[in-house]
């Protein structure tokens, strides 16, 4: 791996084994595991040697397990790790363990350390067999105990972890006596290449309540410490050195995690629906497939918004249509999910070409992104229509197109969509006859042309994000005009009105799924404003639902109606916000009370 | 004295790291030599490595084989062990 492979966004996936979203740095947990060394006795007088060696080792890693043991009764806290440390101090005692090694070292002529590493490989094969996952999993204390032993074999003691602020641990795997070693209070979660749900580092975790991904086979080749990382243990996601766009979407997703409740959760499950009857549909914002499951246990009825980014960055070489319609294979036709929209690429040229001399843009969220640069690179959108298609025959499918700015745009889009789509039929390629083609209403030109649009579409999906930057000409990433973007500025209210209201007098679904739908102030207006859709990140599904299920829309619309003779964002906000409290005392609490 | 007997594991997660370890512990009470046996393979009761690649998940029939002075109560201290399931669910 290069310099330049180390700076580069990565995503990883393994096994969630504990729940969360956290951001912080990276700590390689190093053991030195990766490097046991090999070499050959050449003469058989160093036999003996070697077999002396090996029992000095053991009776080492014995003696240093009853210390640690002894320290960790004489700190009193949770039993687990003590029996963990016992079975240790037996497999140590083991005498099939000990006679196998001494036979290796024997037989073969090759060091201690090579003897334990091959009597572990003896092991892993046989509990690889076992078909039960929990007692498959156990190999993982032979692992530890005979990892004690290699290191024992070499000079250095073990490592103490100094740790500053806290941070992530990224290893191997960890056994108790690793973790005992570790500030512990100081990690804030755990990434390992090993291990499953029943592993040691997950019982660790989820007792601290620490969210941890495990299995993920290479992260430690992939990570240097200090490296920012997140880590999702809902989603089983690993995303390292994330790009200040994807961090921001995981601050949002880690406060919802924290903030969310059991009690919440049981609104998961109801509909959305008001007390007058009036019912929205609630979608789910994903942009890896491992995040499905967790946006159904959320309530999402469907997925509003697939973002399929991803499929291409973090990788050496373009996605193939195979490597496309694997994803859209496990968004569309979930057993759950009512419809799946997925939305077409929506980054500029840097992420498909990262060593090209693409001139850098000055102001990318303007540039050549989304469906212009598609429009320019026809054969590379080709190939994620055609996945697209491929997939359709799965379930409801709906497609949608971002930075649409004008008709020219989609009609170019369609044109070419339906080409593939032809092709396809052509070849007797199984299509589903039911796509739906949107577009994402996210610059204000394609508001003012709306109508025209809606000619050419079956739905539209408000993203908010971006039509609230480009209404109001603030920079998303420019702190120091941050305190102007505001979804209950009346341009931005108005603007979304004339949306839905021009998409239902053409008789189009009109959907939203940008931060907006999924902030709970907003639900009222959002509710008055009629929206078909509300699309947002699945954790925030239970909190909106709740705000649904507790309003009627004759009132979210009397505070609509009055909302939209305000002039000024100020008195919008302090009109919702005091509705809000008044209406929902226990979801809106004012500080200090 | 030999006492041999045949035993269902109940407990739901089989016998794992933590159960072997009771049974090592259990048999190293005794003098008897103790012998673990599934599906034809057997094992020494002493070697916890030894029971866990038995590999034994809930509802494995196990037999166990006592040799010694004080097989009879080894056995019985085995029974009262597996009857409890361990101490677990």
């Amino acid at each position: 791996m290069g310099e330049d492979d180390l700076k580069e966004t990565t995503v990883m996936k393994g096994i969630g084994v504990s729940p969360g979203v956290v951001i912080g740095k990276a700590y390689l947990f190093d053991r030195r595991d990766a490097q046991v060394p090999l070499y050959k006795l050449n003469d058989p007088s160093l036999i003996a040697g070697e077999i002396r060696r090996f029992r000095k080792a053991l009776r080492e890693s014995e003696k240093q397990l009853i210390e640690l043991k002894n320290q960790l009764s004489d700190l009193g806290g949770g039993m687990q790790p003590l029996y963990i440390i016992d079975i240790h101090i037996m497999i140590l005692r083991d005498r099939k363990f000990i006679d196998r090694t001494i036979r290796n070292i024997r037989e073969m002529s090759v060091n201690a350390e090579w003897a334990v590493r091959m009597t572990i490989d003896k092991y892993r094969e046989i509990f690889d067999r076992m078909e039960d996952d929990y007692l498959r999993g156990r190999i993982s204390d032979i692992q530890y105990a005979g990892q004690r032993i290699i290191t024992n074999l070499g000079e250095k003691n073990l490592t103490v972890v100094e740790m500053g602020e806290g941070f992530i641990i990224i290893a191997t795997d960890l056994s108790p006596a690793d973790t005992a070693q570790m500030k512990i209070d100081r990690v804030l979660g755990f990434a390992t290449d090993m291990g499953g749900k029943t592993s040691h580092t997950a019982i660790v975790a989820r007792s601290l309540e620490i969210p941890a991904v495990l299995g993920l086979e290479n992260i430690t080749r992939s990570v240097q410490t200090n490296d920012d990382i997140i880590i999702d243990g809902s989603a089983g996601v690993v995303i390292v050195r994330p790009d200040p766009e994807v961090s921001k979407r995981y601050e949002e997703k880690k406060r919802l995690y924290e903030e969310a409740q059991d009690d919440l959760l049981d609104y998961a499950k109801l509909p959305a629906v008001t007390k007058d009857s009036y019912s929205v549909e609630i979608g789910g914002n994903i942009e890896f497939i491992e995040e499905i499951p967790s946006a159904i246990a959320h309530g999402a009825d469907g997925i509003g918004l697939y973002r399929t980014e991803f499929i291409y960055i973090n990788r050496k070489q373009l996605p193939d249509e195979e490597d496309h319609l694997a994803n859209y294979r496990s968004v569309v036709g979930v057993e759950g999910l009512s419809w799946s929209t997925i939305r077409t690429f929506d980054l500029g040229g840097d992420k498909f070409f990262p060593n090209a001399q693409t001139s850098r843009e000055l102001n990318p969220q303007m540039g050549l992104r989304g469906i212009r640069f598609c429009l320019k690179e026809v054969e590379l959108f080709k190939v994620q229509l055609r996945a697209i298609l491929r997939a359709s025959d799965r379930g409801k499918l709906r497609i949608m197109f971002p930075m649409i700015s004008g008709i020219e745009e989609i009609l170019e889009a369609k044109r070419i969509f339906y080409e593939v789509k032809n092709e396809l039929l052509k070849r007797g390629v199984a299509v589903g006859n039911d796509i739906e083609i949107g577009v994402m209403i996210e610059v204000p030109s394609a508001v003012i042309v709306a109508e025209e649009l809606a000619k050419e579409v079956d739905f539209f999906s408000i993203g908010t994000n971006d039509l609230i930057q480009y209404v109001l000409a603030i920079d998303r990433i420019n702190e120091r005009v941050t305190y102007l973007y505001e979804p209950l500025h009346p341009a931005v209210l108005s603007l979304i009105k004339q949306v839905v209201d021009i998409g239902h007098k053409a008789g189009i679904r009109v959907a939203m799924c940008g931060e907006m739908a999924g902030d709970p102030t907003y639900t009222m207006i959002l509710l008055g404003l009629e929206l078909d859709e509300l699309s947002m990140n699945p954790l925030a599904i239970p909190r909106v639902k709740k705000i649904v299920r507790g309003s009627t829309l004759k009132e979210s619309k009397t505070l609509l109606n009055k909302v939209m003779t305000l002039s000024s964002s100020s008195e919008i906000r302090a009109l919702v916000e005091a509705t809000m409290q008044k209406r929902f005392p226990e979801e809106f609490q004012v500080n200090g009370q | 004295m030999v006492k041999i007997r045949t035993f269902d594991i109940a407990n739901r997660l089989g016998i794992h790291a933590r159960v072997a370890a009771k049974l090592v512990e259990t048999a190293n009470r005794f003098q008897a030599d103790i012998f673990l046996e599934k599906d034809g393979v057997e094992v020494n009761g002493r070697s916890i490595l030894g029971i866990l690649t038995l590999f034994c998940p809930r509802g494995s029939r196990l037999t166990i084989r006592a040799e010694g002075a004080d097989a009879e109560e080894a056995m019985e201290a085995f029974a009262r062990l597996i009857a409890e399931k361990f101490g677990e669910a």
